[in-house]
């Protein structure tokens, strides 16, 4: 029977690890489907966790930290959509100056106000056992044994998904990530679309990195983030632009990460660092399968202008 | 009949009127700009110090004292400096092929490890023979970790922004199991190799400072990278990709064959920086060797325009601002993680501002 609790954990901490970039990759989904990539989510997600982290602290309330990284990281998303959409600058090169400045201001606010406090430890976000449904064996403790945010997260994704493939409004963010001029043929408004659709993928990736500071770590470290944010760029294409897709590979992330924790704590001889990097190997893996049959947005990464 | 002579001054004003308004416009985009932006970000510092409630006078003293306070300070800006050039340069040949290259991270990791490895076996070797070797190993493993990408990109037409971030991750571990495996210290202790043989160190260029021989190949690479760039048939061709692949194509020139080149020449430039860094400064491999330079090097690439010659320069900044920012910390108690935010904040109001003044052009 103690294999079946190896699994039970290794699959809840396979949960535990899948939901900050489940936030973030079906937030940034939404943002390629309108057309915008951002390769500075990794430094939207420290904003978040550093602005998470700062907020609990301060006011003892999780929840108030988690909105204000979410607002946070939205005004830094909105920032980029001004050099990207509105103005039109190259979204690679702007969102990797908001990598630089994510990185450089999460240490900086922590330093600057967190440099002399001793006791820095918060309230973790306790784990909520759904009645009846966290009884059933193995899959219970899995996932309906999580907090909050794990529960968010998981429904995020079917809830995105549905606002993406059923309503008006998830068609319009999809024609304008494909044929930006037919969109704006049809009345309506482009740049409008990609502001909103950019906007909420911010909002996500914050939720994301403040899920690191006050739901996993229950602290902040600098560069805590570790490059998920750039996995989350990976986790996209690796679900193939699609928000059920992006919950399904950051599963698969999840899982290799709790494998690899795992087996470094049972001091097993096997050379961790080929585990750590099973994942990226994965994602090149799976877009050399699923070439040729792309599903990325046509106008992904194209500035849109209106004279053009 | 025509008077000829008058046609030639026509001609010759014109040329002339047309070369000195190209001259204003590089010049307005090339050194007008990157000057705005830095004045912008180092603006937008100053308020953020000032809600921060630290004395912004006395962090921007300091960070003016770090730069040129002393001579020695100098050599430190130019010690940091060195890789931070070399990927730029590499990195501006790439982006000026239309091939988005972000992998110059992994790149320098490959290299630093090829260098180390000659750095700790060739010991027996004499050094003139043994630092180059060292050298043109980093370059070349720094290089074919680059035409991974470029190779998918160009016969599977997988996407080199990904791929590149990927393999940036795959080369980090890779170095990771080489300093906790066969390549470790002989005592096992920590994650890292034993120190390289001491004549492979390159040599200092001034006495009682850090800075070493590896500068003057920052200062080499950029003015060959221009070269090729600008005056050969070949760098046409790559340039002539980055502005329109279609018609590069259909002009007759072999799309792939110019990325793959490009991508080469840009990792083998992070890959050199890499064995430099392990020759000139650190002297052994190991852990996370590298502070996020692969990225700093896009930066300091976009500064400077995309152009070799202008990395030193942008470099430069860069390797001063780091320096600068670690005196800010010492005496003005202010994070030095506030390079990273000026960084981050030139490129962002350097695309901004270059967005715009192509935006007033195409009305006017």
């Amino acid at each position: 029977m103690e294999w079946i609790i190896g699994l039970q954990a290794l699959l809840q901490a396979t949960v535990r690890m899948a939901a900050p970039l489940t936030f973030t990759a079906v937030g940034e989904t939404y943002g390629e489907r309108a057309g915008v990539i951002n390769i500075g989510l990794e430094g939207l997600m420290l904003i978040g966790a550093v602005v998470a982290y700062a907020v609990a602290f301060a006011s003892g309330n999780i929840w108030l930290g988690v909105l204000a990284a979410g607002l946070a990281a939205m005004v830094f998303g909105m920032l980029f959509g001004v050099v990207t959409i509105t103005l039109g600058a190259n979204q690679i090169v702007a969102g990797a100056a908001l990598n630089l400045v994510g990185l450089g201001l999460s240490s900086f606010i922590y330093r600057a106000f967190f440099g002399t406090v001793t006791d820095r430890a918060i309230q973790p976000l306790e784990a909520v056992k759904i009645p009846l449904l966290s009884q059933i064996p193995v899959l219970g403790p899995v996932l309906f044994e999580q907090n909050m945010l794990v529960y968010m997260a998981l429904l995020l994704a079917p809830l995105a998904a549905w606002v993406l493939n059923r309503t008006m409004l998830g068609l319009a963010i999809r024609s304008v990530g494909e044929h930006p001029k037919a969109t704006a043929t049809a009345g309506l408004s482009v740049i409008g679309l990609r502001y909103g659709a950019v906007a909420f993928g911010a909002l996500l990736a914050g939720v994301g990195g403040a899920y690191l500071s006050v739901a996993y770590a229950n602290q902040f470290v600098e560069n805590m983030v570790a490059g998920r944010g750039f996995i989350a760029l990976a986790i996209v294409v690796f679900g193939r632009w699609s928000p059920l897709g992006a919950l399904w590979a950051s599963l698969l992330f999840g899982f290799t990460f709790a494998l690899q924790l795992r087996l470094q704590a049972a001091n097993i001889q096997i050379a961790y660092q080929f585990l750590q990097i099973l994942p990226y190997v994965a994602t090149i893996v799976a877009m050399i399968l699923l070439r040729g049959q792309s599903a990325q947005p046509k106008a992904l990464g194209i500035p849109y202008t209106e004279r053009a | 009949m025509r008077d000829w002579r008058l046609e030639i001054e026509n001609i010759l004003t014109m040329t002339t009127t047309t070369l000195s308004r190209q001259t204003g416009a590089a010049l307005w985009r090339n050194v007008a700009l990157p000057i705005l932006a830095i004045l912008a970000a180092l603006l937008v510092g100053a308020l953020m110090l000032a809600i921060s409630g630290f004395d912004v006078a006395a962090a921007y003293s300091a960070l003016w004292s770090g730069i040129f306070g002393n001579a020695r300070n100098l050599g430190e800006a130019m010690l940091r400096a060195t890789p931070l050039i070399l990927i730029g340069a590499g990195i501006a040949i790439a982006f000026r092929c239309g091939i988005w290259n972000i992998g110059a991270e992994g790149q320098f990791y490959m290299g630093a490890a090829a260098g180390a490895f000659i750095g700790l076996t060739a010991s027996d070797l004499p050094a003139w023979l043994s630092i180059p070797m060292a050298l043109l190993a980093g370059a070349l493993c720094g290089g074919l970790w680059a035409a991974i990408a470029g190779w998918l990109k160009v016969r599977l037409g997988l996407n080199e922004v990904v791929t590149t971030i990927m393999l940036n991750y795959i080369a980090i571990g890779i170095v990771g199991y080489l300093v906790t495996g066969p390549m470790q210290e002989a005592s096992r202790y920590n994650p890292q190799t034993d120190e390289i043989a001491a004549g492979m160190v390159l040599p200092r260029l001034f006495s009682g400072m850090r800075v070493h021989a590896g500068f003057l190949l920052a200062l080499i690479v950029p003015v060959l990278a221009a070269i090729l760039l600008f005056r050969t048939p070949r760098g046409f061709a790559l340039r002539a990709v980055g502005f329109n692949p279609e018609a590069a194509q259909h002009a007759g020139i072999n799309v792939n064959r110019q990325y793959m080149l490009a991508i080469g020449l840009s990792g083998a430039a992070a890959g050199l920086a890499g064995a430099v860094e392990v020759l000139g400064v650190i002297g052994r491999l190991y852990e996370n060797i590298s502070p996020g330079y692969g990225f700093t090097g896009i930066a300091v690439s976009l500064l400077a325009a995309n152009h070799p010659v202008g990395t030193i320069f942008s470099g430069l900044l860069f390797g001063a601002l780091t320096t600068g920012a670690e005196l800010m910390q010492l005496t003005a108690k202010i994070p030095s993680a506030m390079t990273f935010i000026l960084q981050g904040l030139i490129i962002a109001f350097l695309v901004s501002f270059r967005a715009m003044q192509g935006r007033v052009w195409r009305r006017g």
